[in-house]
């Protein structure tokens, strides 16, 4: 494979596809949320189960490429444990990784842990809302909208 | 005007060497272009055709008295002429331009479709229609309270004709029916179908948009009553389509848009409608477009469809044997009758996944539901896949497009 592939679909990319984390049905979730890509025809359903503002629990279940895959497997691992800010300070940094042109120092992407993995996301324009899918379901979920979340 | 008919060989890189798109390269790849059946690439004759129109010919058409008016004007005609010829109609009266497949539906459901189709009244379409066909007719249904009948698809992605003649029945206004599946590649015969369904009386509109580059179109043998294609798929520009209409239902048909050109004579009382087909054609249309499409249909004749129909024959039997070996790949659409697409899922590798990287081998397909909804949901795919042929593909092309879909399952693996 060429490289700039080797940038894309990096080796815990490929791992999460084959085996997301917190993969199936959360009968206890307290939010719920669903996101579609309507371009690809994926879509994704998360629960989450938040106590006193932490996200105790989230799990999703659905169907999508190995970037939104992925993307929603480490997207879980983690928020989980995080308190609701914590979250949407996650959401907006990997927002950056994805989509600005900011530059991200060695210090800023070991801070990410495995989330840094998307960072060759951002010079595949058509990818990018693969890589997001996951963590728009997650805004949706946290800010309490009806409306299904798209990446449009 | 005759067609010439080609003496020559038909050598795959005498063609490549007339599409200048081809002769590059992508992410550092030579270009492998199997997105055909989305749009196909343009012949140099074609390119020339836009620029010398517009630098020697250029003016509005039908209405200038000048020179340039006089040969825009014969410029235009011609290539309806030239249309005519290739589809084999009676005459240009039949012959109409649009901006593409899709507009020649909605020009016919909007306007044959609505005097002709009343509450209660039937659609009859396919499982395997590109939403282009199927869309215009739920829109009409919807306003007439009309019903949309399919008939539907089997395993092999083959029309289910069985039960054709139950679902002809006495209020069945209209067949809608695609030539050639633009996702199984499935060549209907629509032949039989129009027959049954003139037994009845009832007209049939043939989606040719995928057909027409493939194969020869005989709209008189075929006795369809309308057709419709694309220019940009024939090798020709985008903007430009036709309708082709049997002349005595497009007579009947109230126009459809109205304004200049399409009218004889206008008052605040009363307007007179123009002859056909002008009267389809309202306002200044895209004349360089159909000029364009003349320059198409003009190499397609000098190259042969059947020749081109033979030897993309030969690609789809080789492709067919080397993408039943890749590990993994199920193929939609198995059809003994069927030309130039291959729609496939590569087991525990997502489409979308696949798309972007054979296009950093530089091998250019579609992934996705192709516009037709309703297909995906009867082979229950998310989506596919699809390599789509043209005259100018190779062996070798296709051998690249089996090693890295092999490689592409291992990796995911
Ligand atoms: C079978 C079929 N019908 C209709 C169309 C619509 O063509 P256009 O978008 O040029 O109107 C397509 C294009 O993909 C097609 O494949």
């Amino acid at each position: 494979m060429n490289d700039e592939l080797r940038e894309l679909y990096q080796e815990v990319i490929l791992d999460h596809n084959r085996r997301p984390s917190n993969f199936g049905p959360l009968p206890q979730a307290t939010e719920r949320a669903v996101g579609r890509n309507p371009l690809c025809g994926d879509h994704l359903s998360l629960a989450l189960r938040i106590n006193n503002e932490v996200i105790e629990e989230v799990r999703f279940e659905g169907q999508g490429c190995a970037i939104s895959k992925a993307s929603a497997s480490l997207m879980t691992e983690a928020v989980q444990g995080k308190t609701v800010a914590e979250a949407n300070c996650l959401f907006e940094q990997f927002h950056a990784l994805v989509t600005s042109q900011q530059e991200f120092s060695e210090d800023e992407l070991s801070q990410m842990g495995k989330l840094a993995a998307f960072a060759g996301v951002r010079d595949y324009p058509a990818r990018v809302k693969c890589a997001s899918l996951a963590w728009h379901t997650l805004q949706q979920a946290l800010h309490h909208s009806s409306e299904p979340a798209t990446t449009e | 005007m005759t067609a010439t008919t080609p003496t020559t060989e038909y050598s795959v890189e005498k063609i490549r060497s007339d599409f200048p798109i081809l002769q590059q390269t992508v992410h550092g790849k030579p270009l492998i272009y199997l997105d055909n059946a989305n749009t196909t690439q343009k012949p140099a004759a074609v390119l020339e055709s836009l620029a010398n129109f517009y630098s020697t010919s250029n003016s509005n058409i039908h209405r200038a008295s000048h020179m340039l008016g006089e040969r825009a004007t014969q410029a235009y005609e011609g290539a309806r002429e030239k249309v005519r010829e290739f589809i084999h109609a009676a005459s240009t009266q039949e012959v109409v331009f649009v901006r593409n497949a899709t507009e020649g539906v909605n020009l016919v459901a909007q306007t044959w479709g609505r005097t002709h189709i009343g509450k209660g009244d039937e659609i009859l379409v396919s499982a395997m229609e590109h939403h282009a066909n199927i869309v215009p007719w739920q829109m009409l249904c919807q306003e007439k309270e009309a019903i949309l009948r399919v008939i539907p698809v089997d395993d092999q992605g083959e029309l289910v004709l069985d039960a054709l003649d139950e679902l002809l029945t006495p209020r069945t206004r209209l067949v809608g029916i695609v030539h050639m599946s633009n996702v199984l590649g499935t060549v209907n015969p629509v032949q039989h179908i129009i027959q049954r369904a003139h037994a009845y009386s009832i007209p049939v509109l043939v989606d040719a948009a995928q057909s027409a580059y493939h194969m020869p179109i005989d709209v008189q043998q075929m006795d369809c009553d309308f057709l419709v294609f694309s220019g940009h798929k024939l090798y020709g520009p985008t903007g430009i389509g036709v309708l082709y209409g049997k002349k005595a239902l497009l007579q009947d048909m109230p126009p459809w848009q109205g304004g200049g050109d399409m009218i004889l004579s206008v008052s605040f009382e009363k307007t007179v409608y123009n002859d056909l087909p002008y009267r389809f054609e309202a306002g200044t249309p895209h004349i360089a477009g159909a000029v364009g499409l003349g320059a198409a249909i003009d190499w397609l004749q000098k190259t042969g469809m059947s020749r081109i129909a033979d030897y993309e024959r030969t690609l789809m039997q080789y492709g067919t044997k080397l993408l039943a070996q890749v590990d993994g790949l199920r193929m939609i659409g198995v059809s003994p009758s069927k030309a130039s697409v291959f729609s496939f899922t590569l087991e525990g590798v997502h489409p979308h996944d696949v798309g972007t990287m054979l296009d950093y081998e530089g091998i250019a397909i579609r992934t996705g539901q192709h516009c037709a909804h309703p297909l995906m949901q009867r082979f229950q795919v998310p989506a596919t896949v699809r390599a789509s042929l043209a005259c100018y593909n190779t062996h070798q092309e296709l051998d690249a497009l089996a090693e890295s879909l092999k490689s592409i399952r291992t990796m995911f693996a």
